[in-house]
């Protein structure tokens, strides 16, 4: 059983020095260094062609929309853009890399020298730095058949599914991330989460973590403090949720505190998160240092993007998810805190989906963060998997706004979407909600309302008017809610003042 | 017989007039085949139902006056290093035993498309590793010439097929000299064009940044003819030249007038001399005289790097194999060794099953170059190695540039020695090497190289090649100057070299 140090007692202790590789799947319609397409899920072997099962005789072919997606991240994280830049083979066995080496980037990135800073708890900004982002293939995946727990260990054949072989990959590594203490987990976690903010809104990938499109290597070392070298780095791979990397590098903090002050020494060496417990365990134990042989792919030209065209990126880049941030809490006017909701909740692309849809901010943010929120948390799925979409939620805001609706039919239309009835219209007419706007019925409602509630009726004649309400809930139960609440208030009051 | 020896250029026009047919004509070559491979072995695999169909289909097109290029119906044969859908493709290596790729390389789909009956596969060393076809897994091929000698390599299975007259094209691929020496050696012409000139898509490669594909032939028109059908920008080859063709074809006519007025010749003073059998010498200085008699101009040029040539050959060709042949592990075609004990104790893991296919499919030659290769880009050495191999490609490159200042093409004899006997350098691999020095610069520079035929060594009777090298995209001065020293040289032999090569029907061997 590995021995942790406390957290506390570790951060007393030492200085830790994280090093974050993210791998990030880019989205285009085809492959690398071939035609083939790159859809999830299709049947296995269907999506590969001579190029990414590596048959003898065939040649890559840079995608170049793929170079472009490389670009426009390296751009968006401040970084350099290689006017000339190699592949690159890396050697190294194995049964779902079809070549035997990976095609990839060693000293010559197409992005290098940037920056990426990121909003902490509390509002202070750290700053990560970049070293490199650089482009590569995804091998295929092994599936391994007949052991207890899916792994190579014990099982009795291996599949190989080459579908994703060749599926275009952009790592992004930053330098060593110092001066954090006690915060580093929290900053690891910020920054994917800001990396992935910003990848989504450069349209390059869908960065959704769960279905691997976006993976995440923690390598950390700690040193004494007062200490300049740091010590020997574990890297932890493949920790896939924000979550995850800010418990791995908790993790890792107390288990390197706990062997170095116990006077061990840290192997450096792959280890696995176990999603269960939080904890990491030793990958395989390598017997030497693994010696991946690169040199310069000699089946690719150089890859030298024209500084007209970096420019034109840059110039065609979208507004990042830092400054639209800053952007819409102005606009809207939140707090600080109201912002930080609006983000824990996911909902700011929703929210402006739904203002593009013709709702006013104030309504977007109240349904999203309101009801829908609620609903969200009750369902326990995100917010975006409900089955609404802003444009619905569009449509209950114009139907309050133009008065057909008041809030409490409006939450029924909603739960009506969410049930699956069929878009706001189609609720409001299969269930009949519609605010009483006739003012004759509404009027014998109000009249009957004040007749059989006399007392409430004289004080509010006297100048309590907060004695309103329960007239006003009174001919909202005779109307079924159907009334529009506040023209119920005016007429009692227009009544009993007429008659005061 | 008659129609055998007849060059590709004289067979199209023969099948325009409607003097033969292309069925008559590949009938002819596969009973050439039937007659004579069993003592050449050029070939591995012979596809005669298959270009017999592609025959048929050749003379549907010319009776209803659509060939489908000037070549169409002419039978050709194919190194087994290119990719042929549905027909076997092993490199000479046991490793690709049985393969049958699913796709044509790019030549090959050219040469479907215009209309060439492809008669079968020819030998190789494995994995082009060789000058001598002997490293071939399926045996050796013999040169026609005299079958205890070698016919060159890698490509000798192509130059042989020619050479015997059993098939009257070929297609070779050459990294540091694979389709001009074998033509040296057997007295055929061999063409590497310039880097990117002919697409590689589908080339099983063994150096990338060397190899490419060419024409082996017996005229150098019929190579200029060849080259124009293959040749060309192909967008699945990065690193094929995004430019048209020269006028080849053209050239090689014009240079077959045998004048050679106003053309600057550069004799290589680093390729001559030590190393150089006497008869090699006196033929290649006699064509020189030659030319200079045609009206070219003699020039001697140096290129002092030349001397780390074959040392910088060594290192980048093994360095990019071994990357190149890690594909062979059992996993997705090919053979499969699945060991009884597994090193571990228990069930044979993937790498038992690699390490024991990959011990039992490859030969020593290529495990020698995959271990050099493996070496030489090892952490640690990569610099002094790979990266001082690709220093001194630079200065090679400069080399050539410095001389082609001084002169339009450049020559040498392309190989150092007629053909050796069978056996003979086996055993020692460096002296193999070595019979590539004249041929590996111009792979090395990217350039094109031509090898014509220059006649036989007087001390043993055997072919010498006559080497001409032009600057990258030059390739059309190569056809230019090798028609005009062809021309020259029949003239002077009452015609082709090959006519006073044995006749092989009944050979033994
Ligand atoms: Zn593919």
């Amino acid at each position: 059983m590995t021995t942790l140090l406390s957290y506390d007692d570790a951060i007393a202790a030492f200085d830790p020095a994280m090093g974050l590789e993210v791998h990030v799947e880019l989205n285009t319609a085809t492959k690398m260094f071939c035609g083939c397409p790159t859809e999830f899920g299709a049947e296995p072997n269907t999506q590969t062609c001579p190029t990414c099962l590596g048959l003898p005789g065939s040649l890559p072919v840079v995608n170049r929309k793929a170079v472009e997606s490389a670009i426009r991240i390296g751009l968006a994280l401040n970084c350099g853009v290689a006017a000339w830049c190699r592949f690159a083979r890396k050697n190294y066995f194995y049964p779902d890399m079809p070549k035997n080496f990976q095609t990839s980037q060693y000293d010559e990135p197409i992005a290098f020298n940037g920056y990426l800073d990121v909003q902490l708890e509390g509002g202070e900004v750290f700053r990560v730095e970049i070293e490199r982002a650089h482009m590569e293939e995804d091998t295929g995946k092994s599936t391994h058949v007949g052991g207890a727990t899916g792994r190579i260990h014990g099982a009795s054949h291996s599949l190989l599914d080459y579908n994703r072989a060749g599926i275009p990959l952009i790592e992004i590594v930053t330098k060593p991330i110092v001066g954090a203490g006690a915060r580093a987990p929290e900053v690891a976690k910020a920054y994917v989460a800001e990396l992935r903010e910003l990848i989504k809104a450069l349209g390059v990938s869908e960065a959704r973590m769960e279905m691997g499109q976006m993976r995440c290597d923690v390598n950390l070392s700690l040193r004494p403090h007062g200490r300049e070298k740091f010590g020997t780095r574990s890297e932890t791979k493949n920790v896939n949720s924000l979550r995850s990397v800010e418990r791995a590098a908790r993790y890792e903090i107390q288990r390197h505190a706990a062997v170095l002050t116990s006077g061990g020494t840290i192997v450096q060496e792959t280890r696995h998160f176990h999603e269960e417990d939080g904890s990491t365990a030793a990958g395989r134990i390598k017997e030497e240092a693994e010696d991946y042989r690169y040199f310069p792919e000699p089946d690719l030209v150089p890859v030298a993007p024209s500084r007209e065209w970096v420019e034109e990126l840059r110039a065609g880049l979208p507004e990042l998810p830092s400054v639209q941030r800053k952007r819409i809490q102005a606009d809207w006017g939140l707090s600080d805190h109201e912002m930080q909701s609006v983000l824990n909740a996911g909902a700011i692309e929703l929210i402006l989906a739904t203002i593009a849809e013709g709702a006013d901010a104030a309504s977007a943010r109240k349904w999203w963060m309101g009801e829908l929120a609620r609903r969200s948390n009750e369902d326990g799925i995100e917010l975006a998997a409900l089955p609404i979409t802003p444009a619905q939620v569009a449509r209950v805001a114009a139907l309050v706004a133009e008065g057909s609706l008041n809030d409490k039919l409006a939450r029924q239309v909603i739960e009506g979407v969410l049930d699956g009835d069929g878009d706001p219209d189609t609720v409001v007419e299969k269930r009949g909600l519609k605010v009483v706007s006739d003012e004759g019925a509404l009027g014998s409602a109000v009249d009957e309302a004040i007749a059989a509630n006399a007392a409430i009726a004289d004080k509010v004649r006297g100048g309590n008017l907060a004695a309103a309400g329960a007239l006003i809930g009174a001919v909202m139960k005779t109307t079924r809610g159907q009334a529009d609440a506040k023209r119920v208030r005016e007429l009692i009051l227009e009544r009993l003042a007429a008659q005061g | 017989m008659s129609l055998l020896r007849k060059s590709a250029a004289e067979l199209a026009a023969m099948l325009a007039a409607g003097e033969t047919t292309s069925v008559e004509l590949t009938q002819a070559c596969l009973d050439r085949i039937a007659a004579v491979d069993g003592a050449v072995h050029a070939f591995l695999h012979v596809d005669a139902e298959g270009a017999l169909a592609q025959a048929a289909a050749s003379d549907a097109r010319r009776a209803a006056g659509t060939p489908a290029s000037e070549l169409d119906g002419v039978p050709i044969a194919v190194k087994d290093v290119l990719a042929t859908q549905g027909l076997p493709t092993t490199c000479g290596s046991k490793i690709l035993e049985g393969w049958i790729p699913p796709y044509d390389a790019t030549v090959v789909a050219r040469l479907r498309a215009a209309g060439l009956p492809i008669l079968g596969k020819t030998n190789m060393d494995e994995f082009a590793m060789g000058s001598s076809t002997e490293h071939s897994a399926y045996g050796p091929t013999h040169n026609p010439w005299d079958l205890d000698r070698i016919p060159g390599g890698s490509g000798g299975g192509s130059a042989a097929a020619v050479a015997a007259f059993e098939a009257p094209l070929a297609i070779g691929t050459d990294t540091g000299g694979s389709i001009r020496q074998p033509g040296a050696v057997t007295g055929t012409v061999g063409l590497k064009p310039t880097y990117g000139g002919i697409s590689r898509y589908g080339l099983v490669a063994m150096a990338n940044s060397l190899d490419q594909v060419g024409p082996v032939t017996r005229t150098v028109l019929d190579s200029a003819l060849l080259h124009e059908v293959i040749g060309g920008h192909d967008p699945l080859d990065s690193t094929s030249i995004d430019q048209p063709l020269p006028a080849l074809v053209a050239a090689a006519r014009e240079g077959a007038s045998g004048d050679l007025s106003g053309l600057r010749v550069g004799v290589i003073a680093e390729l001559r001399g030590e190393g150089y059998q006497a008869g090699v010498q006196q033929r290649f200085d006699e064509a020189v005289a030659l030319l200079v008699g045609a009206g070219a101009e003699v020039v001697e040029v140096s290129c002092p790097s030349f001397a780390h040539a074959l040392a910088a050959y060594y290192l980048i060709m093994p360095s990019e194999a071994s990357s190149n042949l890690a594909r062979f592990d059992a996993m997705r075609y090919g053979l499969r060794v699945v060991p009884d004990v597994a090193k571990n104790g228990g069930s044979p893991s993937a790498e038992d099953v690699m390490r024991a296919t990959r011990d039992a499919g490859f030969g020593d030659e290529v495990k020698r170059r995959i271990i050099l290769g493996t070496y030489a880009l090892s952490s640690g050495y990569y610099d002094a190695y790979y990266g001082q191999a690709q220093k001194v490609r630079t200065l090679i490159s400069q080399d050539f540039a410095a001389a082609f200042e001084l002169a339009d093409v450049l020559v040498s004899p392309t190989a150092p020695t007629t053909a050796f006997r069978i056996g003979e350098k086996l055993d020692d691999p460096l002296a193999m090497y070595l019979n590539d020095v004249a041929t590996i610069p111009a792979n090395l520079a990217g350039i094109p190289g031509l090898s014509v035929p220059a006649g036989l060594a007087p001390e043993d009777g055997l072919p010498v090649g006559f080497q001409v090298l032009a600057p990258a995209l030059a390739d059309d001065r190569l056809y230019r100057v090798g028609a005009a020293l062809e021309a020259l040289l029949e003239k002077q032999w009452g015609g082709a070299l090959l006519d006073q090569a044995p006749a092989l029907e009944g050979a033994v061997r």
